[in-house]
């Protein structure tokens, strides 16, 4: 059970920041021909290096900013690491902020459907599994319903239930299991629990560190894009981790009460 | 390969359906409205333009509608196109997709729209006398080679605005210039020869320029012709494949 699903090799990737975005033409000429055009690199990862194998499942932590949903975006396909590869080996179902997305004027089984046509998945597969889907959501009742009617916590829930029906060998989760309610929170980590079991490699982006305590067996620590650590440990490295966030913490209240 | 065009397929059928219901969502006429804004249009320059032109063209309205339904259908698909892939941008900063999907969904729309004016304009041949020949059946290659041309410009604009919003306006004020000088309303031959050959640079007067060949003269363009529109078709469609291949990750930088 060592083969290799997913490898990390020094991924960096650089955003653009400044004067290119939202200036318009006129502008951009404007800046350019007065020399004012102004592009800042901005390193969003830096040499982050890990590797996975078939039924881990990893988490990565870390504060807001620290580079996580940019990491997932390399490692689904959306973007390109700058520098570094991504080697993936085996097909992968990513599920970046999961209500977004969605139609607001389709209603749920259009939607479902479409989500479905996005994830890569067949008519056929989606006729089959439309019914366990929405009795997994829990929305047969809102079947009809045009998507803007939907709590955001049933649109996540129809997004998970979506993703996670299937059994791809790579799966990315961020923020996913924080949706819904209680009961729907058991269920779905449930579920999760199954998917791994099934083989599938699977990572998951929380700020829950119990939920990462209690699932993962890889964990991943960014902070402001670095790669503060890798490995098996994951009840030391959350440790670490709640460490670092109250000496935070106390620094800013310290730094508060000075004034 | 064959997997990935049968996902790809599933996901421009729904992306088909998608588009449509928005797009007639609490419309009373529907899909009608898209026919009923040519025939608006063409009843306008009928009304405003027969008595200064109408006298030398035969066949006047026919004249004006080759224009306006090859016209329109530009104008529009290349508009739709415009903002495909920034209205879809939701969708492909989260979820790895093909992007010119899309661009090919909305397409599809404009392609409907284009074939039910089509319908209207051969009823009004009817009603305007104009013989029906099997040439008729040549008209297939500027729809073929339009159809390209139009996907090709939607591309180029699409990456484009993704970049300056202000395509938007930019575009809207061309095509109005376009409109003046694709010869829909005005013969070109009084002109000066050297004004004429201008016209032969213009990819939409082209194709007006066969469809009345067909319609109205009854006669098939040459060979020079038909390989002047394959080559306009394949020009955008290149530049807008590789604009698109080249940005296809870096498109979300700019969102």
């Amino acid at each position: 059970m060592s083969d290799v699903m997913l490898e990390c090799r020094d991924v960096s990737i650089r955003y653009m920041v400044g004067d290119f975005k939202n200036i318009g033409l006129k502008e951009w000429v404007v800046r350019r021909l007065t020399g004012r055009y102004q592009v800042k690199e901005f390193w969003a990862d830096r040499r982050v290096s890990f590797t996975l194998n078939r039924g881990d499942m990893l988490g990565i932590i870390g504060t807001n900013g620290a580079g996580k949903s940019t990491i997932l975006k390399a490692i689904s396909g959306i973007m390109e690491p700058t520098e570094g590869r991504v080697i993936r080996r085996g097909t992968v179902s990513a599920l970046l902020e999961l209500a977004s997305g969605f139609d607001g004027d389709l209603n749920v089984r259009e939607n479902a459907y479409l989500r479905g046509a996005m994830l890569g998945y067949t008519r056929k597969f989606m006729d089959e599994t439309y019914d366990q889907i929405v009795d997994f959501a829990e929305l047969r009742e809102f079947e009809d319903r045009s998507f803007k009617q939907l709590s955001s916590g049933m649109k996540s829930r129809l997004a998970f239930a979506i993703a996670s029906l299937v059994k791809p060998e790579i799966l990315i989760l961020d923020e996913v299991l924080s949706v819904g309610d209680g009961a729907f929170r058991a269920k779905s980590e449930a579920k999760m629990r199954e998917i791994i079991s099934g083989g599938a490699t699977t990572i998951l982006v929380s700020h829950s560190l119990g939920q990462v305590r209690a699932m993962c067996n890889k964990i991943l620590w960014l902070h402001k894009g670095e790669q503060k650590a890798f490995g098996n440990d994951v009840a030391g490295i959350c440790d670490a981790y709640e460490k670092f966030l109250k000496g935070a913490s106390r620094l800013v209240r310290e730094s508060s009460a000075g004034i | 390969m064959l997997d990935k065009l049968k996902k790809s397929k599933f996901l421009f059928e729904e992306l088909v359906k998608r588009d449509f219901k928005k797009k007639y969502k609490r419309t009373v006429l529907g899909i009608a409205w898209s026919m009923l804004s040519p025939l608006l249009m063409l009843l306008v320059m009928k009304v405003v333009f027969e008595q200064f032109f109408g006298r030398t063209v035969p066949h006047y309205t026919t004249y004006l509608f080759c224009g306006l339904l090859v016209f329109n259908w530009f104008a529009e698909s290349t508009n739709a196109g415009m903002r495909c892939l920034y209205g879809n941008a939701a969708i492909f900063t989260k979820v790895n997709v093909p992007k010119y999907l899309f661009l090919f969904a909305g397409n599809v729309q404009t392609l409907i729209n284009f074939v039910l004016t089509l319908l209207v304009f051969f009823f009004f041949c009817v009603i305007d006398h104009v013989e029906f020949t099997w040439k008729f059946l040549f008209l297939f290659y500027p729809i073929v080679t339009l159809l390209v041309f139009n996907i090709g410009i939607g591309m180029i604009l699409s990456a484009l605005y993704i970049f300056f919003r202000d395509m938007d306006y930019l575009w809207g004020v061309f095509v109005q210039l376009l409109m003046y000088g694709s010869a829909i309303f005005y013969q070109v031959d009084r002109m000066p020869p050297d004004v004429q050959q201008v016209f032969l640079f213009n990819p939409v007067y082209r194709h007006i320029a066969y469809v009345r060949e067909i319609v109205l003269a009854g006669i098939i363009p040459d060979l020079m012709t038909h390989i002047t529109l394959a080559g306009f078709a394949l020009e955008a469609f290149l530049m807008g494949a590789f604009m698109y291949k080249h940005y296809n990750t870096r498109f979300l930088y700019y969102v």
